[in-house]
């Protein structure tokens, strides 16, 4: 057997897969997105969802709290993971207790950091009882609305609680890489602690922090549960929006959802590679 | 080590290292305690009573917890072993060999990993209804490929990249059949690559929420709607108990390949998705 048709037989399983299940679906939400799938007999396309969730204000609303979402979870975890890992790659008492913990967080599934933050974080949760307990509120209501509000505090709470230790392990592992010598150098050469750590160590690990955000920023911009169980309901996420107009009982709202989950794939793409783009550029300058 | 460190940064690496274990594991207390409580009400800062009702009625024939839990297990198991079956003849081609279109393929194989889930699942579903796939376990563990797939893909790249096809064609020449070089070479050599890949797509797969509910049609439960059906309905008390049963695997996982996990190995892209 030649090595073309090997690794054409080797490939076949996997592409099928991919291709039926992923690209199909893509296929049909597209097609079902212009109203256009023959074998319901619908045969004339038309851009009629596309024009009704653009003219819809509520759409606008939800793509600023997705971006924001994305953005605020992916920089606020970036940031603390770095922060984490400096402090985990030095050798100290407790270290393998942290190490342990980052990857036990690792396995427990989203929605369970959710609901865990909306028993901590909601007006009737443990940190507003702790704060009755110190008399800073009387009742429930007093206690700022940091689950279901408008900023998606809680969302992001659950991200940054969850996607710490899995930036945070990826940035370890490329620092114990590194080891500690490029730092002595630029150190012994006058760098203060600060420029070492922002012109030699950074740079240097930058390429991992960056794919792991990547992966963290397209999950948080896609995923439906978080929003949905710790989101308002107007504006909602675009994931919970797609979902709402696809389970609509107007049956005419579905092309509309579909437009949605197209519109959901493009954007979180095209802002992937504007990310990319510009983070190489920072890394060249 | 880089110079010495003062008392005020050792002081201030204790305390930082104080709140992120404090920040780790905050969210899960709530959830354990709540298992375990009866009428914790607003100020309290436990529970007035403490009790086994909720991990009884969790356990118990009629609640449906524990035919969730087998049911998440099952489809977890089939969509790991189908992801494997698939995925290391695609880690063989892709580790292996050098072809033309080979950064397509990667790029097609990865894709998933980045385009959301419901932006694919809705056209799924249109197609699932006409081949009756819809609201069975069958078309849920199919729907579950999609994000199990690449990471098991990945991880068999990764091992198949380091691996010496050299021993398969000594095997054949000494008269193995394909078979029994497969199983006698191949498999002992990429096995630690199989248990690793399978095991985060079971954690994957294990995790899916909105791809089950969809094609699942709110007929086929598993643990994480049924966690989410009890936490949207106010049942705090039982949500903790299944919450707890919900994260059992995975620390199970955790501590059987607490050494293999690094950040170096690419699997722990697989994490992403959990």
């Amino acid at each position: 057997m030649s090595d073309r048709v090997k690794i054409f037989l080797l490939l076949l399983p996997a592409m099928s897969v991919i291709v039926l299940l992923f690209f199909g679906g893509l296929a049909i939400g597209l097609m079902r997105s212009f109203n256009y799938m023959p074998v319901i007999g619908l045969t004339e396309p038309n851009f009629d969802a596309y024009f009704s969730i653009f003219t819809d204000e509520e759409f606008y609303l939800s793509f600023l709290l997705s971006f924001h979402i994305s953005f605020t979870s992916t920089v606020l975890s970036c940031i603390l993971a770095v922060g984490a890992a400096l402090l985990l790659r030095r050798a100290f008492i407790g270290r393998a207790i942290i190490n342990f913990l980052f990857q036990l967080n690792l396995t427990v599934p989203h929605l369970v950091g959710a609901i865990g933050i909306l028993y901590l974080f909601s007006q009737s949760g443990v940190f507003a009882r702790l704060a009755a307990e110190a008399d800073l509120i009387q009742r429930p209501a007093d206690f700022p609305a940091l689950v279901f509000d408008p900023f998606a505090i809680g969302i992001i709470l659950q991200y940054v609680w969850k996607e710490v230790p899995f930036i945070g392990v990826i940035v370890l592992a490329n620092m114990q890489a590194l080891g500690d010598n490029y730092e002595s150098v630029a150190r012994s050469l006058g760098a203060s602690k600060w420029q070492s750590f922002r012109h030699v160590l950074l740079p240097l690990i930058f390429p991992g922090l960056l794919s792991a955000s990547v992966i963290v920023f397209a999950f948080t911009f896609g995923a439906y549960e978080i929003p949905a169980l710790l989101g308002q309901n107007y504006p909602a996420a675009l994931p919970v929006l797609a979902y709402r107009k696809y389970t609509d009982v107007d049956l005419a709202a579905r092309p509309e959802a579909m437009a949605l989950a197209i519109v959901i794939a493009l954007l979180s793409v095209i802002m992937l590679f504007f990310y990319i783009r510009y983070s190489r550029k920072r890394v060249r300058s | 080590m880089i110079g010495q460190d003062g008392m005020w940064t050792k002081t201030f690496r204790y305390l930082t290292c104080l709140l992120l274990v404090i920040w780790l594991v905050m969210p899960l207390i709530p959830l354990a305690i709540w298992s375990f409580a009866r009428g914790w009400f607003f100020p309290s800062i436990l529970p007035q009573t403490w009790t086994l009702d909720a991990w009884e009625y969790a356990l118990s024939d009629t609640a449906g917890v524990l035919d969730a839990l087998w049911l998440t297990i099952g489809i977890s198991l089939a969509a790991t072993a189908l992801s494997i079956l698939v995925g290391v003849p695609a880690g063989r081609a892709l580790g292996m060999y050098k072809f033309r279109g080979k950064e397509v393929v990667e790029l097609m194989i990865l894709a998933p990993t980045i385009v959301p889930g419901i932006a694919v699942v809705l056209g799924i579903h249109s197609v699932f209804i006409a081949l009756g796939l819809t609201n069975t376990v069958q078309g849920v563990i199919l729907v579950h490929l999609i994000p199990t797939l690449p990471y098991m893909t990945l991880v068999m790249a990764g091992i198949f990249s380091n691996y010496d096809p050299a021993f398969e064609a000594q095997a054949r020449s000494l008269g193995a059949s394909p078979l029994k070089t497969f199983w006698y070479v191949t498999l002992p050599v990429i096995m630690p690559g199989i248990i690793v890949g399978g095991l985060f797509a079971f954690l994957v797969s294990w995790s899916q929420y909105i791809l089950t509910l969809l094609i699942g049609g709110g007929r086929v439960v598993t643990l994480p709607l049924l966690l989410f059906n009890f936490a949207t309905s106010g049942r705090n008390d039982i949500t903790g108990a299944i919450g707890m049963i919900y994260i059992l695997p995975g620390i199970i996982i955790l501590a059987l390949t607490a050494k293999q996990l690094s950040g170096r190995s690419g699997a722990v892209g697989g994490f992403g998705r959990v």
